[in-house]
């Protein structure tokens, strides 16, 4: 019989070990892979082949592009600020890189000498920690552009700095949403009440999660919010001087936020490593590894396993990997905004709804608690007909009639062409 | 380990502050804020103050310090500065004004139990985290015991915002 301890002592650093140089593995591969992703989702989208030379069915493509960037000239402008063009990139790649310590990947694993939680960190603050860092990412962004001392340059910095201000306020607020359901900030409790509400919070807060990802859109500047690097105004923005392994960091950077935000995306609102079902259910109660509450408010101990830890690890990738495709998909079917139009959808749209969603939610939850719903599956649908109202009311709103009743009325237009009488053609 | 990370923060957190007033450019003293507040908030999270540590880097370091990042940007500055700032006779007041605010300081700490005070308070804060969780302790007294001064702040911030657009809108016209 393995004892259901958490791990200790030599173990527990043994442990933590593992976990760092795994998780830190695995996530730089993702990146890569993602970079390979991206150009491969294009060129299916755009009906092309993409990278298929290097290895097979273009595999090595990334490690090809690694060799590439090391080996490529490093340029550094004459009037640049020497110093701080250096440094930016490194302040872009740090905060990408740590803020995936606190996500828990799987369900706990049970080993001979203890059970070890499948996170790096499982830190009080939890999200709060990642908020703290993403938000340090834009120095590297703004820093880049000011030292380039390129006009264009500039441009991006200016724009990266103003729209990651806008966007991180509808972040906040939707994610406030989250956390007044999960009533704790850190991501395993997160998941634990997503487990016992018996649905992910997709469901119940539709509306914060559509906003949560807009605004992840937004805070990683990926189109259509690119406009810190919109190359049809600004050449690539705020790393137009920038070449080799520096633009590389860049682009680390980038789709590190990308991986990160997929994961916590997948994390706050599609239960995170948590499968359908009961039977994957754990969480340290009091000391105890439990899964559930019984009828009469006695726990129900887990049984960790490691083919269940390995199925809910799958169950992660595919979840975190739907949203890195998400982000792929929108990059190459939208166009970008303008300029104007990122400011005006941030103040006069997302910020707006999010704040009368987040006291709409907050009554909602303070009714069914007065009215004394118990938290579970009646508790969840309640407010999934709440937040399934406001969500389509507000695509209604802001579509206004332009895309959805738009592509019918295309499709109606193209009937009407098609019976336009044709002129008979000209007499000899 | 505590003791070692304390005084690398402390290190840290009092080179910045020097930094801040003694950078060449706008810029690299912005920068050295910021690595002052982060180092505040390594120091918060050493006296097991993890909120306020996350909100310290969120609020000051992530938010204010990027606007102000946006202003000296958009201004420029940089460039013609130099003129604008007092050498001399002004730096040695400042010098003698923060000197004299430290003795102040360490005349008030000493002798007046303040390592009783610190510890008791710990446990005490360490009750309130056990009962609570770690932002429960903060927002339990924050939204019963002082709601009227936590709510009046918040209308304090709220007429402020107001007044700053009331007066970028008269400029404006």
């Amino acid at each position: 019989m393995e004892s259901l301890q958490p791990i200790s002592g030599i173990w527990a650093i043994v442990a933590g070990a593992v976990k760092v140089t795994g998780i830190f593995t695995v996530l730089m591969l993702t990146i890569a892979y993602t970079t390979l992703a991206e150009r491969k989702i294009s060129a299916w989208i755009q009906d092309r082949h993409g990278p298929n030379r290097a290895g097979p069915l273009g595999l090595l493509q990334p490690i090809a592009d690694g060799i590439k960037n090391f080996l490529k000239e490093e340029t550094l402008p004459a009037t640049a600020a020497r110093f701080f063009f250096v440094l930016a990139p490194m302040m872009v790649l740090f905060p990408s890189l740590v803020t995936f310590a606190v996500i828990p990947i799987a369900a706990p694993l049970p080993t001979p000498v203890g059970v070890v939680d499948m996170i790096i960190a499982d830190v009080p603050i939890g999200i709060l920690y990642v908020m703290a860092f993403s938000s340090l990412a834009v120095y590297g962004v703004v820093l880049g552009g000011w030292a380039s001392n390129n006009k264009y340059a500039f441009l991006g910095g200016l724009r990266a700095s103003a729209q990651m201000v806008s966007y991180e306020v509808a972040l906040g607020l939707s994610l406030i949403t989250v956390l007044m359901l999960a009533g704790n900030v850190t991501l395993p409790e997160i998941i634990w009440q997503q487990q016992q509400l018996g649905m992910w919070f997709a469901f119940p807060l539709s509306l914060g999660f559509l906003l949560f990802v807009i605004s992840a859109f937004a805070e990683t500047n990926r189109l259509p919010f690119d406009m810190p690097e919109a190359e049809s105004e600004l050449v690539t923005g705020y790393h137009t001087e920038y070449s080799a392994m520096k633009f590389s960091a860049y682009m680390i950077g980038e789709f590190g936020h990308m991986v990160t935000a997929s994961a916590l995306m997948a994390t706050l609102f599609l239960g995170g490593w948590d499968l359908p079902g009961t039977w994957d259910n754990a969480f340290w109660y009091q000391g105890q590894l439990i899964s559930g509450f019984a009828a009469d408010g006695s726990v129900i101990m887990a049984n960790p396993a490691v083919w269940k830890t390995l199925a809910t690890l799958a169950g992660f990738v595919a979840k975190t990997s739907f949203f890195l495709v998400l982000y792929i998909w929108i990059r190459w079917t939208l166009p970008r905004f303008r300029y104007d139009q990122v400011m005006a959808l941030g103040w006069k749209v997302m910020l707006p709804t999010s704040l009368a969603y987040l006291m709409l939610i907050a009554l909602t939850i303070l009714v069914l608690d007065e009215v004394g719903v118990a938290w579970g599956f009646g508790y969840g649908l309640a407010l999934t007909a709440v937040s399934t109202v406001c969500t389509i009311a507000f695509v209604f709103f802001v579509d206004r009639g332009r895309t959805i009743t738009g592509a019918a009325a295309q499709r109606a237009q193209r009937v009407e062409i098609k019976t336009i009488p044709q002129p008979a053609p000209a007499g000899d | 380990m505590v003791d070692i990370l304390f005084y690398v923060f402390a290190a840290v957190a009092i080179g910045g502050a020097l930094g801040v007033v003694m950078a060449k450019s706008p810029v690299g003293s912005l920068l050295f804020m910021v690595t002052t507040l982060a180092s505040v908030a390594g120091t918060y999270v050493l006296l097991e103050a993890h909120f306020l540590a996350a909100i310290q880097i969120i609020v000051y370091a992530g938010a204010i310090m990027v606007l102000f990042l946006f202003v000296i940007m958009l201004l420029n500055l940089g460039h013609d500065y130099h003129r604008d700032l007092k050498g001399g006779a002004y730096a040695v007041v400042s010098f003698a004004i923060v000197g004299a605010m430290a003795g102040m300081l360490q005349r008030q700490l000493r002798g007046s139990g303040i390592t009783d005070a610190v510890a008791s308070g710990g446990r005490a804060i360490d009750a309130a985290i056990a009962e609570h969780g770690a932002i429960g302790a903060i927002a339990e007294p924050l939204y019963t015991t002082y709601v009227v001064a936590f709510e009046i702040t918040g209308i304090l911030l709220l007429v402020a915002i107001v007044g700053a657009l009331v007066l970028a809108k008269r400029n404006v016209a």
